[in-house]
């Protein structure tokens, strides 16, 4: 029960990363009332992440400096749903962001847009290789926008994040440079892309020689000087190495704090609350509407915000939880297929392709940003022929360095002693000589890898836990495999000959490991559909079941895509955003019938 | 736990070299132990390991977590792990001990960011992570107790740091990949924490205690914390010239 009740406002926005952030401009340059409600603390790049002391790899990579206290709240983990879920204990496979920012304070910058082929999945892979394709077990489905719908909210969010680039589609008419693969776009992007390392420049050139179309990565890093359409200024980066898990000391990254946050704190109908872990979202006596939220302060009161709108904008497995607690959607079941909060979590599949040089050719792996580099989209979405390779997706393939840390970033050659003599030398040997190409594959959505509560393990507050459950599928293990053998053919093209290339792909059957640090893309849960019975929210991320709560970020997707999902998670945002703005407000009620 | 008390551990080292003799020392004279061995001025080189370290002045590190066994079974293990030789320095005499001893009485060594909440399942299987309800802190507690108890049963009495080095390396290799298992603790935990942070003492910003002199940054060529390089993205293939900087400055 709330012990403390705060005046109504118009909105309230739970989660103030990049969603929120953007849900709160938006709605707050609208004239409405808005709260921001934050659990973790609040921050900014001054003092925050300033220079020196972001410049330490021990306290932001190996004790986590920006993440969320497992201490406080973690997920529970299974592979199959007979087995026990036990709780991640100390952070491995992914990272959860904490604190004003996000994760849009620690993320890389990669800044991508969907294919029209991933976003109509199911019907285009029907359509070009026939119904059988898809193995019964997957439940994949169509996006309910199109490209189209959404480029000019992919423009927006490039043009507030200042996204280095290069186009390679304008307006339908392909422009060299640029990806030949993706869906028409109505401008270049908001920079030209950033300088190009010697690494991604050998990338490149073997990608070329091989045949592949490579282009510069996409970064919400600034390559200039540039102000946004919020009159926020960003700096050209300096390829300090100290970018992904880092805040960025130099205004280049995009963040909410570089690129939002001042201009909606001047905003005199918007209020931050830090520390503010909001619980529950109340319901009125029909569970139809929305009153509020309640939330539990830093010292532990528990204060009810009443609101007229919630927007849910916490990371993807929160609001998945928050939606679960509140009871709002019928909570899935994947005996029956039935109900669907918690349906079509989804994840990504990775691998690293290791390339050594001899000593005479000095990477430098220190100079890094965190997304700027070369990727190529040959073996993403649908771009290639899937019919004789026996799988659904793809992943892009890209040589980025974001910084040579020491203790995480070493590369050793197979067959390297763990430690001793050897390994030393072995460190010694490699450090400036070494990098390593990513694929990024997509995973797709089955009917037994879901999201629900626990029955076990609470967080510090006594509330049940998420629980996943989630294993990897024969599908995604020849994806993974396929790219990444081709992305070794490209690093044996390169010139200077590498001495030797390593693939550190898995293995075909493997199981889902929480250990390794894999991926925080997480996805699904709180799916976007055409539907109620297909899926949470409706195209404007608004809840089928309580239509003035929206629930934005990657629990959206129906199924994850290879590329990085923020590009996806800022348009869908702005399309949920302006469409309140122009429609909803004008008459509050569901924007799309049922 | 273990109760070898410093007498008894106090035979005549049995290795040539003056460092092993130093490790071994500090069983014997814990305050005005051997540290002082790793504590010589800048510029170690390759060459230049503790075995031919000058004494200093300076005031040894005192460890406010581990006891003084403890502390010379751990530095004797991180001597291992990363040995002083031609090609750099060792963990010893960049101060990994040190940074272990200081990580032990920070959020870390009490896992104060782990979800440490029941039931345990320990014998889960290894795909859900770490199970065991010990903070770092326990494990080198019970870990290091653990080691020196399975070494007096199964080397006649002889305590970890009276080993010779191949059989210590055959014993943290061992715990490594399963052939040696404690009953009062998870050796394959213990040595996986003992690698982590010995090489996160090694490698990281001399600020938090280890990498002494960011002599470990210098051996690889790594800049710390310069973290600025546009104008050296377009010279492609070009070899950094500037060694390292530490977050407090020093170069």
């Amino acid at each position: 029960m709330a012990n403390i009740s705060k005046p109504k406002v118009d909105a309230v926005v739970v989660g103030m990363g990049w969603s929120g952030s953007i849900m709160a401009i938006e709605l707050a340059d609208a004239g409405l009332t808005v709260v921001g409600l934050e659990r973790g603390e609040n921050r900014d790049t001054y003092p925050d992440f300033a220079y020196p002391k972001v410049a330490d790899e021990l306290t932001h990579v190996q004790r986590f400096k920006l993440m969320q206290s497992l201490a406080h709240e973690t997920v529970t983990i299974r592979r199959q749903a007979q087995e026990v879920a036990l709780p991640l204990r100390q952070y491995g496979a992914f990272l959860f962001g904490d604190g004003v920012g996000g994760s849009g304070v620690h993320w890389n910058g990669f800044t991508y847009r969907a294919t029209e082929a991933e976003l109509k999945l199911r019907s285009h892979y029907e359509q070009r290789y026939g119904k059988g394709f898809i193995p019964d077990d997957m439940t994949i489905q169509d996006w309910p926008v199109s490209a189209a719908e959404l480029e000019p909210f992919y423009d927006r969010f490039e043009y507030v994040a200042g996204t280095s680039g290069k186009a390679g589609n304008l307006n339908g008419q392909s422009v060299g440079g640029g990806n030949p693969f993706e869906a028409p776009r109505s401008r270049d992007y908001a920079l030209p892309p950033l300088p190009t390392a010697y690494p991604s420049m050998l990338f490149e050139q073997a990608a070329r020689e091989v045949g592949y179309h490579p282009y510069p990565t996409p970064a919400s890093i600034a390559s200039k000087a540039y102000t946004n359409p919020y009159g926020m200024q960003l700096g050209p980066c300096n390829f300090c190495g100290y970018c992904e898990l880092f805040g960025c000391y130099m205004f280049s990254k995009a963040s909410p704090q570089s690129c939002i946050l001042p201009a909606l704190a001047r905003k005199p109908n918007f209020e931050l609350r830090d520390r503010s872990a909001v619980v529950k979202v109340n319901l009125d006596s029909t569970g139809k509407r929305a009153t509020g939220v309640t939330y539990i302060d830093a010292q532990g009161h528990t204060v009810e915000q009443p609101a007229d709108i919630v927007a849910l904008c916490a990371y993807q497995m929160h609001n998945v939880r928050l939606l679960l607690l509140s009871g709002i959607g019928k909570p899935y079941d994947p005996a029956t297929g039935e109900g669907t909060v918690g349906k079509n979590y989804a994840y990504q599949k990775n691998s690293k392709i290791q390339v050594f040089f001899d000593k005479d050719v000095a990477i430098n792996p220190f100079i890094g940003s965190g997304a700027g580099g070369v990727v190529y989209d040959d073996f993403n979405a649908d771009n290639f022929d899937h019919g004789p390779l026996n799988f659904i997706g793809g992943a892009i393939t890209f040589a980025t360095v974001t910084g040579g840390r020491p203790i995480a970033q070493a590369l050793v050659p197979p067959g390297t002693p763990k430690w001793g003599s050897g390994w030393k030398k072995a460190v010694k040997d490699h450090y400036l000589h070494s990098f390593a190409i990513s694929t990024q594959g997509s995973v797709m959505s089955y009917r037994d890898n879901y999201l629900d509560l626990d029955p076990t393990y609470k967080d510090a507050y006594g509330l049940p836990l998420l629980r996943m459950t989630f294993d990897w599928k024969d599908n995604e293990g020849r994806m993974t495999q396929f790219v990444s053998h081709k992305a070794a053919d490209v690093a044996r093209a390169m010139n200077p000959k590498p001495q030797s290339v390593a693939i550190n792909a898995g293995k075909p059957g493997d199981h889902f490991d929480v250990g390794p640090y894999q991926s925080t893309h997480t996805t699904g849960g709180a799916i976007a559909g055409d539907r109620p019975d297909n899926s949470v929210v409706n195209k404007y991320l608004q809840s089928w079941d309580v239509p003035n709560v929206f629930v934005t970020g990657a629990c959206s997707f129906p199924q994850n895509l290879g590329i990085n999902p923020t590009g996806t998670i800022g348009a869908m945002t702005y399309y949920a955003a302006k469409t309140i703005r122009e429609t909803y407000l004008k008459n509050p009620g569901p924007l799309v019938q049922a | 736990m273990d109760d070898k008390s410093a007498a008894a551990s106090a035979t005549p080292p049995i290795a040539s070299s003056r460092r092993r003799f130093l490790i071994k020392s500090v069983a014997v004279l814990p305050v005005a132990g051997g540290l002082t061995a790793c504590d010589r001025p800048g510029g170690l080189t390759a060459s230049a390991s503790a075995s031919t370290a000058d004494s200093s002045n300076a005031s040894p590190y005192q460890p406010k977590f581990f006891k003084p066994d403890e502390w010379s079974v751990l530095q004797a293990a991180i001597d291992r792990l990363i040995p002083a030789d031609a090609e750099g320095p060792g963990a010893l005499e960049l101060d990994v001990a040190t940074f272990i001893d200081r990580q032990m009485e920070g959020a870390f060594g009490h896992a104060a960011a782990w979800y440490m909440h029941g039931p345990f399942h320990p014998d889960a299987t290894p795909l859900a992570g770490y199970q065991s309800p010990m903070s770092p802190r326990d494990l080198y507690r019970t870990g290091i107790a653990a080691l020196d108890a399975h070494c007096k049963a199964h080397f006649g009495g002889k305590p970890f740091v009276q080993l010779t080095t191949a059989q210590q390396d055959t014993l943290l290799h061992g715990m490594d990949s399963g052939k040696i298992k404690f009953e009062q603790t998870s050796a394959r935990h213990f040595i996986a924490l003992l690698w982590q942070n010995t090489k996160e003492g090694y490698f990281s910003d001399p600020i938090h205690g280890g990498n002494k002199h960011a002599a470990s940054w210098t051996m690889i060529g790594f800049p710390g914390a310069r973290a600025d390089y546009l104008d050296w993205v377009a010279q492609p293939g070009k070899v950094y010239p500037l060694g390292p900087v530490t977050i407090e400055g020093k170069v």
